[in-house]
């Protein structure tokens, strides 16, 4: 069995970030700190290197406040499958 | 529903018929009639992956158009944006008709609404125009530029905007050209895809290796006697291949292209499929081979094309837009002799950092040629930061 569904079938959520989008406001970072750094140039870098990363029980709430957050909307929270 | 197969291990994409239908059918044979679950069977035993760049199975991109309730739009993809490829144009010259073959097995096939042909507006499209026309499939010739053809970019041509690609988090595959599912496959990839329908999986998969079977199209260019294009199976040895183009003095081969990777001289018994090139960091890609001659100092080659890359980028995505500009400038002042020891690790770091940010492939295809210069010039790297250039030194001995 995979270990994602031993966790009890939890589902993960993963951030999606719409890099056409995206302008570096810089609130997401702000926001979920664990999760996402600034550039250089003042746009979002997510920690572990993961292109849409998976969000941690503990953050999900801190993630929902950063998509409603961004200015621009380029942040979206989605569970792949 | 393989028919009569050809005696000549040639695989036919180039000796075409221009754009004479009916030579084309005495040459090939009448286009089958197959069904979906025919042609997919038939595509997903042969083992065709595209031949644009991606190397996606071209089966699964089939099934995920297939899947969908609503009829979808098929797209060929003629761009050809990068510089060093010129074999969509030949193969579009040479044999037309292959390709309309592969769009109109995919369009009935599939049920499709329309067919689509998207080419460079600077290509003479004249007689593909008139070759196209009488079988429904729809000749659009569109403005070029280097991301132009990625796909999100090209529906995004297609439905009427700029040449910009779009956030890739809707696959076109679901939702393309006019909200439709949309299936873009490469012109060779189609041409390939007439033969195996034509042929059979069998006789695609008798040349290439057992991972990796066929054969592509590969554009030679660089320091070579005789630039073009030619075909050969996957899996065929780099030296065995450059060899009909007379390549001069071998400093290193560029594989796939401004977004590929650096074979050194020293790796030219490389077999050209994905497996064997991952060595390299490489792929065969769309199959461009570039010849540098070991004359010429390949820091200041790549940083000229860095720069490039950089001007090429649509501007949309912060980390491309700013990050491409500043590692073509590191680049650029190491090619130029600035001896600073911090150079090499701010371009790697740099080409880490734009990697996996952006809407297509840019950021990452532009990081991983930089990485593989830095790694495979590492010697050419070190006697820069110490003033000075082992190919100078070649041209001023020879």
């Amino acid at each position: 069995m995979p270990l994602g569904a031993a966790e009890g079938g939890v589902v993960t959520t993963r951030l999606h970030i719409d890099w056409t989008r995206c302008d570096g406001h810089g609130s997401c970072a702000e926001l979920l700190p664990e999760l996402l750094g600034l550039d250089d140039f003042g746009f979002p870098v997510v920690r572990f290197a993961e292109r849409d990363p998976a969000i941690p029980r503990r953050d999900e709430e801190a993630a929902r406040h950063a998509v409603r957050s961004c200015p621009v909307m380029a942040l979206r929270l989605y569970e792949p499958g | 529903m393989s028919t009569a197969t050809p005696t000549t291990r040639t695989r036919l994409l180039l000796d075409g018929t221009g754009p004479d239908r009916e030579a084309h059918l005495a040459r090939y044979g009448p286009l089958p009639r197959s069904g979906c679950v025919d042609l997919l069977t038939t595509v997903q035993d042969s083992g065709l992956t595209g031949r644009g760049g991606g190397g996606f199975s071209t089966a699964t991109k089939i099934r995920a158009v297939a899947a969908s309730p609503r009829r979808p739009v098929v797209v060929g993809n003629g761009l050809e944006g990068e510089p060093l490829s010129a074999k969509d144009a030949v193969l579009l010259a040479r044999n037309p008709h292959l390709v309309l073959d592969g769009l109109e097995l995919l369009a009935r096939a599939l049920r499709a609404r329309s067919a689509i042909l998207a080419l460079p507006e600077a290509a003479d499209t004249t007689a593909i125009g008139v070759a196209a026309g009488d079988r429904g499939v729809e000749v659009v010739p569109l403005p070029g530029g280097f991301v132009a053809g990625q796909e999100t970019a090209l529906v995004n041509q297609l439905d009427g905007g700029p040449a910009m690609p779009r956030d890739p988090f809707t696959r076109v595959t679901d939702a393309g050209v006019g909200g439709r599912p949309t299936l873009v496959l490469n012109v060779e990839t189609l041409a390939q895809l007439a033969l195996v329908v034509r042929y059979g999986a069998s006789w695609f998969t008798s040349i290439g290796v057992d991972d990796d079977p066929g054969s592509s199209l590969f554009t030679i260019s660089g320091s070579v006697r005789h630039p073009g294009v030619v075909e050969a199976e996957r899996g065929s040895v780099l030296r065995a291949v450059l060899a009909a183009a007379e390549p001069r003095k071998i400093g290193a081969v560029l594989v796939g292209g401004y977004h590929g990777a650096w074979v050194p001289a020293s790796g030219l018994g490389v077999r050209l499929t994905d497996r064997e090139l991952a060595t390299y960091d490489a792929s065969v890609g769309a199959g461009v081979l570039h010849v540098l001659d070991d004359s010429a100092c390949p820091l200041a080659h790549a940083a000229e094309i860095v720069d490039y890359l950089a001007s090429e980028s649509a501007g949309q995505c912060g980390p491309c837009l700013n990050g491409l500009p500043r590692m073509a400038d590191d680049l650029r002042r190491l090619a130029a002799g600035a001896r600073d020891p911090a150079l090499p690790g701010a371009i790697r770091r740099l080409s880490r950092l734009v990697t996996g940010r952006g809407a297509c492939a840019h950021p990452d295809g532009s990081a991983r040629f930089v990485a593989s210069t830095l790694d495979v010039f590492r010697g050419h790297v070190a006697a820069h930061l110490e003033g000075w250039c082992p190919s100078a030194q070649r041209r001023a001995a020879s």
